[in-house]
């Protein structure tokens, strides 16, 4: 107990006095230095300590795992690209790799569709901010709540028994039979049940997001717009959706990187079977139940390889809108 | 495995394994000849129980037992061992690990600890069997459980046994919608009360050889005695209520529960000894509504096997004390005190009396037991497990896909036995 305080006590004061020593150590250091350098070599010390934690916790597990993705199970010897074939020949990791496209688009596109209708509407009514936190709620349940929440919502009974899911409840009223939302495999039903939660979840994320870009369009323009005869439609078509095109667009980035990291819906309300793995619940399993660090590593650098373009295209936008300023 | 909640009892483990790997470093174990620290998976009112157990040899002798309960058993001894700070009795995870701290020397044998005569005659020779490696007593049952309940409403069946499996297959519904109700769904550990089927199947029609070789991964899926005990899954599951979609939508702790609807929706259910508490708090049902026999045989060949689990207790250090209290903790005296506090069954014959009836047709079952084997799905590696768990839900799904389930599983197999 007491070596443990003493711990926590180093960590606490220790970790803060050693950077404070650093800056005071680099300092004396550049100042031997010749004046003109000083300034040039001055940020590089300073940025250090911060990329040396990128590189330990970043960079180095990036190219670990790109290397373990060519080792066997036990990470004991070479196998080139079997890995990769295993992942691309097996029907489960394919199937996961569909799903997961399918989150990819039906995610985006309803968070993404929901937030900016809704961020429009609520842009108009007096109780905006009560409207917009209920919206938004969702995204500070935690996704294992929330997976649990609609574990409930879906639930499934036996034809001819009362119905305790408030979504078979509802169908059953217009003489809908009772449908097992999350296991029927018929349209991809199950999948879109899933997908529906993760929607639920991020629309308030957008909508935020959204909202807030919509306030920064100047009234002057719209009012304008609508002065010179323009219906609203037309005043969404050529001024709204044109202005917030950037904030679309990394709106739309994060939830795509978000629909391609979903794991815990589908662990927690189906564990990939009927039809609904994702990958990334792939990647956990072959990480901890098949302890197989080989195919593991080789989903997660799918994975990976599958963000990049999202992340650059991201990059490329950012930069273009900071060359416009 | 008949326990409520894996994803709960796994993040116990963490959280039990780092206790327990502080208090190891915090007391240095063998200072004290007069104190004897133990360490078991047992908590709440299984470690009051045990404490109540162990009581009168404390006053008897002096010595006093540090009991640390945890769930993480399992990583906590592989490192106790690897560290060589160990306590001195311990109960084991399972045989496997038993077999490999005995082979390793850290698991002491018991032949000069116990009476080896006295002990074996008192005891079900199926569980002398389970704690011998290379034909020394190694490890003790503290305690035991059975598994392979059929439970029914005795409002409904009229509740005698039925002699073999095929009368129980062959008994009328009655007024009930069907013969069996099945629940399957457990998050992400859904499949596993079919393993438990699956694995009562086995063992009941091809006896304890093919279920060894089996569980040890030797025995292939696609072999015939595995496939029929899956069809024979099948037969229960094309008898079930509300069918497949009912059976993979229905979560174990409410698979009971249309045994007390009016109408009842079915006549059977067969769970572990646990879900008489599911049936009280969701059921609806009250003590003395429901009752259970054993799953009886299915090959007169292999009657009185069982398959179940226990609590597995071996020897770590030669400290005087310790194995004192071993030697008392496997008498009638010592296991009657628990098993009269409830919720126990006895490896010992001598203990007869039991305050319940799940205990008392659990210790008849276990006396008659002429094989008894550990949850087979436990034994397993834990790639193997949850394929076996995932291809019990997707057999419920689509019966007719079995081929192609049992080769992927042989897949697996193939694999996962493999040192990592």
């Amino acid at each position: 107990m007491e070596e443990r305080l003493i711990t926590a006590a180093i960590v606490l004061f220790g970790v803060p006095a050693v950077l404070v020593g650093y800056i005071l150590l680099t300092e004396r250091l550049i100042r031997a230095l010749p004046e003109r350098r000083q300034g040039r070599i001055r940020p590089w010390f300073w940025i250090a300590p911060a990329l040396a934690f990128l590189v330990v916790f970043l960079i180095y597990p990036t190219i670990n795992t790109l290397v373990l993705s060519f080792l066997d199970k036990a990470s004991t010897n070479f196998v080139g690209l079997e890995n990769y074939i295993w992942f691309f020949g097996d029907s489960g990791t394919l199937e996961a790799l569909r799903n997961s496209v399918l989150w990819v688009i039906f995610m985006t596109a309803g968070v993404v569709g929901l937030g900016l209708l809704i961020a429009i509407l609520v842009d108009r009514v007096r109780y905006e901010p009560l409207a917009k936190t209920a919206i938004f709620i969702p995204l500070a349940i935690s996704f294992v709540a929330a997976a649990i929440i609609w574990k409930f919502m879906y639930e499934f009974r036996p034809p001819g028994v009362e119905q305790t899911g408030t979504v078979n409840a509802v169908v059953g009223l217009v003489g809908l039979g009772p449908l097992d939302w999350i296991r029927d495999r018929s349209f991809l039903i199950d999948n879109f049940a899933l997908i529906f939660i993760g929607v639920w979840m991020w629309t308030g994320f957008a909508m935020v997001i959204l909202s807030a870009g919509l306030k920064g369009i100047s009234t002057e323009l719209l009012e304008a717009a609508r002065v010179d005869g323009a219906n609203e439609w037309q005043v969404f078509r050529g001024i709204i959706l044109p202005l917030l095109t950037p904030t679309i667009f990394v709106v739309g980035t994060t939830i795509v990187i978000t629909a391609l990291k979903s794991f815990d819906i589908v662990w927690v309300l189906t564990n990939g079977a009927f039809g609904t793995d994702v990958i990334a619940r792939k990647m956990v399993f072959e990480m901890f139940t098949v302890q197989h660090f080989g195919h593991a590593s080789a989903v997660a650098i799918v994975l990976l390889v599958a963000i990049i373009p999202f992340m650059a295209l991201n990059i490329r936008r950012f930069r273009e809108q900071e060359a416009i300023r | 495995m008949g326990q409520r909640n894996r994803g709960l009892r796994a993040l116990l483990a963490l959280g039990g394994t780092a206790l327990l790997v502080a208090a190891a470093c915090g007391t240095t174990g063998d200072g004290d000849d007069k104190e004897v620290t133990v360490v078991g998976s047992w908590g709440g009112s299984e470690q009051e129980s045990f404490l109540a157990m162990v009581k009168p040899w404390e006053e008897k002798t002096g010595n006093t037992v540090k009991y640390t309960g945890s769930r993480g058993l399992g990583a906590y001894l592989t490192t106790a061992v690897a560290s060589g700070t160990l306590p001195d009795l311990a109960g084991l995870p399972g045989p496997g690990e038993m077999i490999e701290f005995a082979k390793g020397g850290s698991l002491k044998p018991l032949d000069g600890v116990l009476d080896l005569d006295t002990y074996k005659a008192d005891t079900v020779s199926a569980l002398v069997d389970l704690g011998t490696v290379d034909g020394k007593v190694v490890a003790v049952f503290i305690k035991s459980s059975v598994k392979g309940f059929i439970w029914y409403n005795t409002a409904v069946y009229d509740g005698a046994a039925p002699a073999n499996w095929d009368a129980v297959m062959a008994t009328d519904p009655g007024s009930a919608d069907s013969l069996w109700c099945v629940g399957l769904e457990s998050g992400a550990d859904s499949g596993w009360p079919g393993t438990d089927w699956v694995e009562d199947f086995v063992i009941r029609e091809s006896g304890q050889e093919v279920y060894d070789a089996w569980v040890a991964g030797t025995t292939k899926w696609t072999d015939p005695a595995i496939k029929q005990a899956f069809e024979s899954f099948g037969e229960v599951l094309d008898a079930s209520f509300g069918g497949a979609t009912t059976v993979n939508s229905t979560n174990f702790g409410a698979g009971g529960n249309p045994l007390f609807t009016d109408p009842p929706g079915c006549l059977f259910h067969h769970q572990a000894s646990f879900i008489s508490d599911f049936f009280k708090e969701q059921g609806g049902a009250a003590d003395g509504e429901f009752d259970f026999f054993v799953m009886p045989e299915i090959d007169p060949a292999y009657a009185g096997a069982l398959t179940g689990g226990g609590d597995l207790f071996g020897l770590f250090s030669d400290k005087a004390a310790a194995k004192d209290l071993l030697k008392y903790l496997v008498t009638a005296e010592a296991q009657q005190i628990w098993a009269n506090r409830g919720g126990f069954v006895s490896a010992n014959t001598k203990v007869t009396t039991y305050p319940d009836a799940v205990g008392q047709k659990s210790a008849d079952a276990i006396t008659k037991a002429t094989v008894f084997r550990f949850d087979g799905g436990d034994l397993m590696p834990a790639a193997m497990k949850a394929a076996f768990f995932r291809a019990m839900v997707d057999f419920a799904e689509d019966q007719g896909s079995l081929d192609s389930i049992l080769e992927s599983l042989d897949e697996v197999q193939a694999t996962a036995y493999a040192p990592a």
